[in-house]
């Protein structure tokens, strides 16, 4: 060649290229495409490997240290639990535990394990290994922030008979059933128990679930196999053997257009991180969407008893009833719920309190105009010197939301300035010092009312004194008699809502967007996915 | 070609690096401290839903982490390590940083090369190209590109990339880093903006050199367009350019930031993101430190590469005029 003519090549070339550039600028539409059509969801076939992306990963995936939704769904599949907890009636149901029985106070657990069980490393799931578990829970202490909660006043975990195990609590705590149902609470052999907390949170445990961890790279992806031999599914699932599916990879997607084009253009199979908006293009179209309430407390502002202003009840009455709980929730996706009550309503005991979260305008600027809080020049209301006016550090993404709530409060002269950050600096900025924080917390247990609001306990979302709610509370703790508990909830919820130490706003949900060829992708009783029935069709 | 005194040249230019690793080593561990949170607020939220956390159980993981010591304290325990080649564990994972980068630096490592080497390439044939036609118009239309592709967002070309050649062509994965196919999308994506912003480099440079007298005399003498081009004009034209590579590596690795989350691939760019997010202080000064490394280790490369360039510059020395 000589070198004009490599000169005219490299001159083509740089063309073509800027040519690539402009062709790719001008494609702006959406491949979507059309899945296998209606899906004959008939008798499930085994096989296969399912596609699954998550938008984040915190590098461990140790279900007994997990608290972030997306390595919770990996986690869950690779542990069985001493309890089931039904979906539809969030009734405890056995699992690994074929009986037990609950002491009058609900402070001694007595669990009956079935036999045959093993762990992935052939070891048998007995008495012993259950005292190995919590043991290693307790050890894992301040990394183990679910569950410190769950066994919190463990007082002894006795080995009657390698099938028979008692646990025994220094105070009622009514919530353990359920617990023993969550994957927190989950097992693994005791082998695992001892392993660092490196080698747990990189997948090297031995669980008791349908599903091992086959390979997990960090921020990357998770690969579980299914578990040969595994016979022990619950009855809250469709059928007790293998599970379907060879194998599940998880893949990180963090990116949000990224994981809509990768699901529409069927290079994964299923997610539950498709954002609201882009939804509805999976309604159909040869995919399906499926929501499902997240159980525990719902999304809610949590005032500070510290803080003068909110320390006077009607302020926090006024700002409740500011709020239009239905517009607010219409910026969600069109299965959301707006807050019924400080509990979600897929949580057991919960109860519609709906009549007491109704929004009234007149009726909020009327409480603070008796309470002295008069308009100033720029629309806030002020007493003694004093603005009504309220910061707000949060990091959930629920910015549109609390921007709607912003302006409802403007409305009556409450001034709420919002500021949305990352969870290290809002965790360490919500130190007790600020007017209001915002939140929720997933538990499929009423209990968890007492967890976030309780004067007693350690969260203290309100930073109160103990007051009468607290006793109520309590004694929920303690109370195994399903209606007389039923009384209790409903009493402390009420009273959270109407000395609006609760301020509820909407629901959180979780929801699942698949492929047609994805069947029986379900959800468990606290909303957490669940692949042990899902099979893909040929 | 290197005299006597790059010897001495060499030895503090490597003292200078010294001093700026340190810089950076410190520099990070300030700033991470100075931001709001720790690494035993994010343990302790879990990442989870709650919105308050036990204080507790902050203090029982700040005492665990040492993030319960003084400042200064802290700070010469971390470095004394590091010099030894420790730099401390995650501490969500437990796992150390060192190993949580090197283990993805591969990945971030094809990445970049295959990027620079695209962007060098591309940057190189856009440059001659916008001062080789005789068409006015079309160098002009050539001369438009880089300052386009320098202004255009990396994520924004990395989604129409995906869009066009992943979601609806299907010629490439949109996700992970297994295989060639799954890197020349990213690869592109990184390149557009370095690729441009060579170009521009050259294009003007060139263009320079193209005007100087010496120029017309090699044309003079009847040497074609190529021949003036490539045995005469580039070789000029090329060390304004080259002064800024170790801006350029700068760039790119900072582009892996994006690119990496568009293309969900691992790499140091998206770990670092996370790694700030969390407050892990360690993965952030590992990344950190490399990334002055890079920048020490490259600058002094295009130091010691210019006398093999232009004869005239002797290193070590007060610049050499002609």
């Amino acid at each position: 060649m000589t070198s004009r003519t490599t000169a005219r090549v490299a001159a083509f070339a740089a063309g073509a290229a800027a040519l690539a550039f402009a062709l790719a600028g001008c494609s702006g539409g959406s491949g979507s495409t059309n899945g296998a059509g209606s899906s004959a969801a008939s008798k499930p076939v085994s096989g296969g490997n399912l596609t699954f992306a998550i938008s984040s990963e915190n590098g461990c995936i140790d279900p007994q240290q997990v608290g972030n939704n997306d390595d919770i769904a990996i986690a869950r599949q690779t542990v069985a639990s001493l309890t089931s907890q039904d979906p539809k009636t969030g009734e405890i149901k056995p699992w690994l535990a074929s009986s037990w029985k609950v002491n009058a106070d609900a402070s001694s657990f007595t669990f009956t394990l079935r036999t045959g069980t093993t762990y992935a490393d052939g070891t048998p799931i007995d008495a012993e290994s259950v005292k190995e578990n919590f043991a290693g829970i307790q050890a894992l202490g301040a990394k183990a922030t679910l569950g410190s909660t769950y066994l919190s006043g463990l007082k002894d975990v006795k080995v009657i008979d390698p099938q028979t195990v008692e646990i025994d609590f220094s105070k009622p705590s009514a919530q353990f059933l359920q617990a023993t149902s969550t994957f927190t609470l989950g097992l693994v052999s005791n082998a695992s128990t001892k392993l660092s907390v490196a080698d747990r949170c990189a997948g090297k445990f031995a669980g008791s679930g349908p599903f091992t961890v086959k390979s997990f790279t960090p921020a990357q992806q998770a690969v579980l196999v299914k578990r040969d031999g595994y016979d022990w599914g619950p009855s809250t699932n469709s059928h007790t053997g293998e599970a379907y599916l060879d194998s599940v990879t998880f893949k990180v997607v963090p990116e949000a257009s990224t994981l809509t084009g990768s699901l529409s253009s069927g290079q994964i199979d299923a997610s539950a991180d498709v954002q609201a908006t882009d939804l509805p293009q999976f309604d159909g179209n040869g995919f399906w969407v499926r929501n499902r309430t997240n159980p525990g407390v719902v999304y809610n502002l949590y005032p500070n008893a510290k803080n003068p202003a909110l320390a006077d009840e009607k302020v926090r009455q006024a700002i409740s009833k500011a709020i239009d709980r239905s517009a607010v929730t219409k910026l969600l996706t069109k299965w959301d719920k707006p807050a019924k009550s400080v509990l979600s309503s897929s949580t057991p005991y919960w109860s519609d309190q709906s009549s007491l979260l109704t929004q009234d305008v007149s009726g909020a600027k009327k409480l603070l105009e008796d309470d002295g809080w008069k308009l100033g020049s720029d629309g806030v209301r002020e007493k003694g010197g004093k603005k009504l006016s309220f910061t707000l550090v949060y990091w959930q993404p629920t910015s549109d939301q609390l921007q709607l709530v912003q302006q409802e409060l403007k409305a009556v002269g409450i001034e709420l300035q919002l500021k949305q950050t990352t969870i290290a600096d809002a965790t360490a900025t919500n130190d007790g010092t600020q007017a209001l924080s915002w939140g929720n917390l997933t538990r499929a247990d009423p209990d968890v009312v007492r967890t976030v609001f309780s004067a007693r306990g350690t969260q203290n979302n309100n930073h109160r004194a103990a007051e009468a709610v607290d006793d109520v509370l309590d004694l929920q703790a303690a109370t195994t008699d399903k209606a007389a508990r039923q009384k209790l909830v409903d009493q402390a919820a009420k009273t959270l809502i109407t000395e609006a130490w609760s301020i509820p706003v909407f629901q959180l949900s979780t929801t699942i967007a698949a492929s047609d060829k994805v069947h029986d992708l379900k959800f468990e009783a606290s909303s957490r996915l669940d692949f042990y029935d899902t099979w893909l069709s040929k | 070609m290197l005299r006597a005194a790059p010897v001495k040249y060499v030895a503090r230019r490597l003292l200078q690096g010294v001093f700026v690793l340190w810089a950076a080593y410190t520099l990070s561990f300030l700033i991470l401290f100075t931001l709001p949170g720790d690494a035993a607020t994010v343990a302790a939220a879990g990442g989870g839903d709650a919105s308050t956390v036990d204080p507790k159980l902050v203090e029982q993981l700040r005492h665990e982490y040492g993030l319960d010591q003084p400042l200064w304290l802290q700070y010469l325990h971390a470095l004394g390590k590091a010099l030894r080649g420790d730099f401390g564990s995650n501490p969500q994972t437990g796992q150390p940083a060192l190993h949580e980068v090197t283990q993805v630096l591969p990945n971030t490592l094809g990445l970049a090369a295959a990027a620079l080497v695209l962007a060098v390439v591309v940057g190189f044939l856009l440059a001659v190209a916008s001062t080789f036609p005789r068409a006015a118009w079309l160098r002009q239309a050539l001369g438009a590109l880089p300052p386009l592709g320098a202004a255009v967002p990396v994520f924004w070309i990395g989604l129409l990339l995906l869009q066009w050649f992943s979601f609806h062509l299907r010629w490439f994965p949109s996700l992970g880093d297994e295989g060639f196919r799954s890197l020349v999308l990213p690869a592109v994506t990184l390149a557009v903006p370095t690729g441009a912003y060579i170009a521009q480099l050259l294009s003007r440079s060139l263009r320079l050199t193209l005007g100087r007298p010496y120029i017309e005399q090699v044309r003079a003498k009847g040497a074609g367009e190529a021949r003036v081009h490539f045995a005469h004009a580039l070789r000029n034209a090329v060390l304004p350019t080259l002064t800024m590579v170790g801006v350029l590596i700068g760039n790119l690795l900072a582009g892996t930031v994006v690119t990496e989350t568009v293309f969900s691939r691992t790499g140091v760019g998206r770990l670092v993101v996370q790694a700030v997010g969390d407050r892990d202080l360690p993965v952030v000064q590992v990344v950190v430190v490399f990334a002055a490394l890079v920048f020490v280790v490259s600058s002094l490369a295009v130091d010691l590469v210019y006398p093999l360039i232009d004869r005239r510059i002797v290193l070590g020395r007060a610049a050499a005029t002609a």
